[in-house]
């Protein structure tokens, strides 16, 4: 398996970008004492490009968003390159988490939370206007300025999202990781918010790692695919790994369309 | 040492209560801690950590019980080193475990009293520790006073520091990951801010309702605030209000202080209660 994966990973072009700039994945592990969530995963993010991670429930897909963000331990490198190929560090990473697991009666508005992760200024006395009207202007980014003073508890599903993702997008990041939603929005919403999403990662050039258990979604949106199971199993465009044997295999059950119609949605409807 | 402040106080609020220098020391205590109760109480909700800060309560216990048999001169030093460091372990091992938050503070919490309980009655002395179940006014004494002062500056200033990096925390722990916060040493220094307030407060507060100081005032604020502003300053607001209230009502009444600042606080949280919905947005 593993020589399969190397010819994967050399096909998809090495080492060097020939793109502006890419993050990568190296040699990525996590396991819990004896028990190993996933090893060995390798990944090529291009800037501009929206890679979409599938997998079965248990496959390991947000332990590697949070070994990606550095919340789990975890062994191999992670790296960015910017524009001349010179390693630059450690990316900046904007986060949309897949569901906040704050109090609904929390005091704290939309206000309060970006100026939280903006300033050291503490929101008890928060704030300037200058911060007001910065945040005003990343909620008009996904149409949410009028949200500014709401609560985060009084927010809907999709309303909070689009404010976390105005939020990830504060500094701009260089990966911008996406962990879907599975409950509390619906197919509107959730093409409101790739739409945007898309736009966005024209405009910025950004790189973008995407959760997903949506599949149209992943085939209309997503770029490469790569399918996790304790590592990467398959790594491609969305029609290669869609019509991988072992993609076939693992969701033997859950399979929507054949490729021909997904040939025809992709091409709109 | 405090005789400017004695004299201030004589001269602006000439009441009967305020009369004898121990009320003054107390009144200048509830203005100090009161309003530490208030902001500190708001990550408390937030967090749903009231088990934690009852636990704190239990490990200053232990820390006077431990400060009397090792023999330390100032009881509260000893109070406010053990409570540093039983909260910090707890905030650890909550980091570390995937136990639940509840099951490991109530480990500890059942240790702590445990450990003070047996010190205290081995020589069967217990009797003189009773005043910190129920806590004793008369108890604060100057150089508490000018430890209070000292507490109150250095939580505000950790609270101007560390105050937004706990709310992210308080929201998302990978979210704030992403933001480049580090989770442990936040908590541990929010704990630690924590476990002083408590140490320095059990002596006249007592160790049965301590707990309440912390969860009423921020609890009845967060019925009828829309942000965190709102949320801090109301808070601190009922605090104080409580607090001074509490204070004057325990003198004519001749009852326990903190019990007495518990039962106004408690009363203004159900005022508040009811009538919350016009408040908020």
């Amino acid at each position: 398996m593993d020589d399969k994966q190397n010819s994967i990973m050399q096909s998809t072009k090495e080492s060097a970008c020939s793109r502006l700039c890419c993050t990568k994945i190296e040699n990525f592990g996590v396991s819990f004492g004896a028990n190993t969530i996933f090893a060995n995963v390798n990944m090529h993010i291009h800037c501009g490009e929206l890679t979409a991670i599938i997998g079965k429930n248990g496959a390991g897909k947000s332990t590697l968003l949070k070994a990606i963000l550095g919340e789990v331990k975890h062994s191999g490198d992670l790296k960015y390159l910017d524009e001349k190929g010179v390693h630059t560090g450690h990316p900046c990473i904007g986060y949309v988490p897949q569901y906040l697991n704050f109090d609904v009666g929390t005091p704290t508005s939309v206000l309060d939370l970006f100026n939280s992760c903006l300033t050291l200024l503490p929101s008890w006395l928060c704030c300037s206007k200058k911060m007001r009207s910065r945040v005003i202007e990343n909620l008009k980014k996904v149409k949410a300025e009028h949200l500014v003073d709401r609560r985060l508890g009084a927010l809907s599903g999709g309303e909070l999202q689009r404010v976390l993702l105005a939020l990830a997008l504060d500094p701009v990041p260089d990966l911008l990781l996406l962990d879907e939603p599975v409950s509390g929005i619906d197919q509107n919403g959730l093409e409101l918010f790739y739409d945007m999403v898309s736009e966005l990662r024209r405009k910025n050039d950004l790189s973008i790692i995407l959760i997903s258990h949506d599949f149209d979604l992943v085939c209309r949106y997503a770029d490469r695919v790569i399918l996790l199971d304790g590592t990467v199993i398959c790594n491609g465009t969305p029609e290669e790994v869609f019509n991988d044997e072992k993609t076939r295999g693992i969701f033997k059950s859950v399979f929507p369309v054949a490729s021909k119609d997904k040939e025809k949605s992709r091409n709109g409807e | 040492m405090l005789d400017g402040w004695y004299s201030l106080v004589d001269f602006m609020l000439p009441f009967p209560w305020l009369a004898h220098a121990f009320m003054k020391n107390a009144f200048m205590a509830i203005i100090l801690v009161m309003p530490l109760f208030g902001i500190l109480g708001t990550m408390v909700v937030n967090n749903r950590m009231a088990f934690f800060s009852d636990s704190l309560g239990h490990g200053a216990f232990t820390g006077i019980a431990l400060g009397t048999l090792l023999g330390f001169i100032k009881p509260l030093a000893a109070i406010i080193l053990f409570s540093i460091v039983f909260a910090g372990v707890i905030t650890y091992v909550k980091h570390r475990s995937t136990a639940s938050n509840d099951t490991i503070i109530g480990v500890f919490s059942s240790f702590a009293i445990a450990l003070g309980l047996i010190i205290m009655s081995h020589s069967g002395s217990f009797a003189k520790y009773s005043s910190y179940l129920i806590g004793d006014l008369l108890s604060i004494s100057q150089e508490d006073i000018l430890m209070i002062s000292g507490v109150f500056l250095g939580v505000l200033c950790l609270w101007f520091f560390i105050f937004n990096r706990l709310l992210i925390v308080s929201i998302n722990s990978s979210l704030a990951a992403s933001r480049g916060i580090d989770t442990l040493t936040s908590e541990m220094l929010f704990s630690a801010a924590l476990a002083i307030v408590v140490a320095i407060s059990i002596q006249w507060v007592g160790l049965l309702i301590i707990n309440s100081m912390l969860v009423l005032p921020a609890a009845a604020a967060r019925n009828i605030s829309n942000n965190i502003k709102q949320y801090h300053f109301i808070a601190v607001f009922i605090a104080l209000l409580s607090g001074i209230t509490g204070l004057v009502m325990s003198y004519y009444w001749n009852t326990a202080t903190g019990a007495t600042i518990v039962l106004f606080a408690s009363a203004l949280f159900f005022l508040i209660f009811a009538l919350r919905h016009r408040f908020l947005s």
